[in-house]
């Protein structure tokens, strides 16, 4: 079973780049996918690296990472501008932020149109028969 | 914060003139070919390797410095600079997938813990590059995170960036592909390993930094 965990971006606005990402790495290290309502910012995402590098162990192996995000060259001069203010102001809520465990998430394909998540498969220990 | 102190810095790097020594990053996924790369352009000037290269990820776990690279292009303009050879960034590091390329346990699991490290480099070394090339494996999926959020950390800091679509000598590679995931970036397509196209990448290298 696959869980999936998600996160408004209200949850995280408020929070300090630090904290936004220990958050999202310690729903992931509980095996769940996060979707995150938008993005972290450019740099965040290089600190959720960072340290899930950190804590890569015998038990954790790291995330997959994914940005579900619209091109900008979709938008008009206007409505960019618009965006960009909006961003600024609230924070960046378009679009969605997939985080999962690599553990559980053997890849995730991203082509402009469509987005694949690749799950790994359980292994089930087959019990032999006693004769 | 961040944002107003690299506009800062480029403006000041600008009023003053550029820096007569640069420093040039060679970034991107694990496999890519950044040591390849390295080596190639090493002895095409320097006549001497860098780094060690192997078909294993994670090869590279510690950054590696070639202080002093002067190139020189076909009109006689020449180029300085220190080129920095990068652990490969990655988002997911299983010491088991040592173990399955023929490691032992052990030695597996000390390479993924200074691949981690590596990593970790890589990421606060970003700050210090004055220019860098994205190097990519041509064969692969472009459109892969870490990709993304290479170039888009570069671009948060101003930092200029010149994507090398790697082994075009594989029937797989496709340059389109590459081109098509970054297209407000030059992309040139190479193969370090059997020195092709490697003039373009120069050529290429003087009109990001010269």
């Amino acid at each position: 079973m696959v869980t999936f965990q998600f996160i408004p971006y209200h949850e995280i606005e408020r929070l300090t780049s630090a904290k936004r990402v220990n958050k999202l790495l310690n729903i992931v290290k509980q095996n769940k996918i996060v979707l995150l309502e938008g993005r972290l910012k450019k740099e965040e995402e290089t600190d959720l690296i960072e340290i899930t590098m950190e804590e890569i162990g015998n038990k954790f192996k790291g995330i997959e990472l994914s940005v579900i995000y619209p091109e900008k060259d979709q938008f008009s001069g206007f409505r960019r501008m618009k965006q960009g203010f909006v961003n600024v102001l609230l924070g960046d809520r378009q679009g969605m932020t997939i985080i999962g465990p690599a553990s559980v998430v053997k890849k995730i394909e991203q082509n402009p149109n469509k987005i694949e998540l690749f799950t790994k498969e359980v292994r089930k220990s087959s019990k032999r028969k006693k004769r | 914060m961040g944002f107003l102190t690299n506009f800062f810095n480029k403006f000041f790097k600008n009023l003053f003139g550029k820096k007569s020594h640069l420093k040039l990053g060679l970034y991107g996924p694990p496999n890519g070919g950044k040591s390849t790369l390295a080596n190639r352009i090493c002895k095409d000037w320097l006549g001497e390797e860098l780094s060690t290269v192997s078909n294993i990820p994670h090869e590279t776990r510690e950054i590696q410095v070639k202080e002093q690279v002067n190139i020189k292009n076909k009109k006689g303009k020449e180029i300085s600079f220190s080129l920095v050879d990068t652990p490969g960034i990655a988002t997911k590091i299983d010491y088991e997938d040592f173990i399955k390329k023929g490691m032992k346990a052990k030695t597996a699991k000390k390479r993924a813990k200074e691949a981690t490290k590596g990593v970790i480099e890589s990421i606060r070394w970003l700050d210090d590059m004055d220019a860098v090339s994205v190097v990519l494996d041509a064969t692969q999926d472009p459109y892969s995170q870490v990709n993304i959020t290479i170039v888009g950390n570069l671009a948060a800091r101003n930092i200029p960036v010149l994507i090398v679509a790697n082994k075009m000598d594989l029937k797989k590679a496709k340059m389109d592909k590459v081109k098509a995931a970054f297209p407000q970036y030059k992309v040139v397509g190479v193969s370090a390993k059997y020195d092709k196209n490697i003039n373009d990448f120069y050529e290429h290298l003087f009109k990001l930094v010269g």
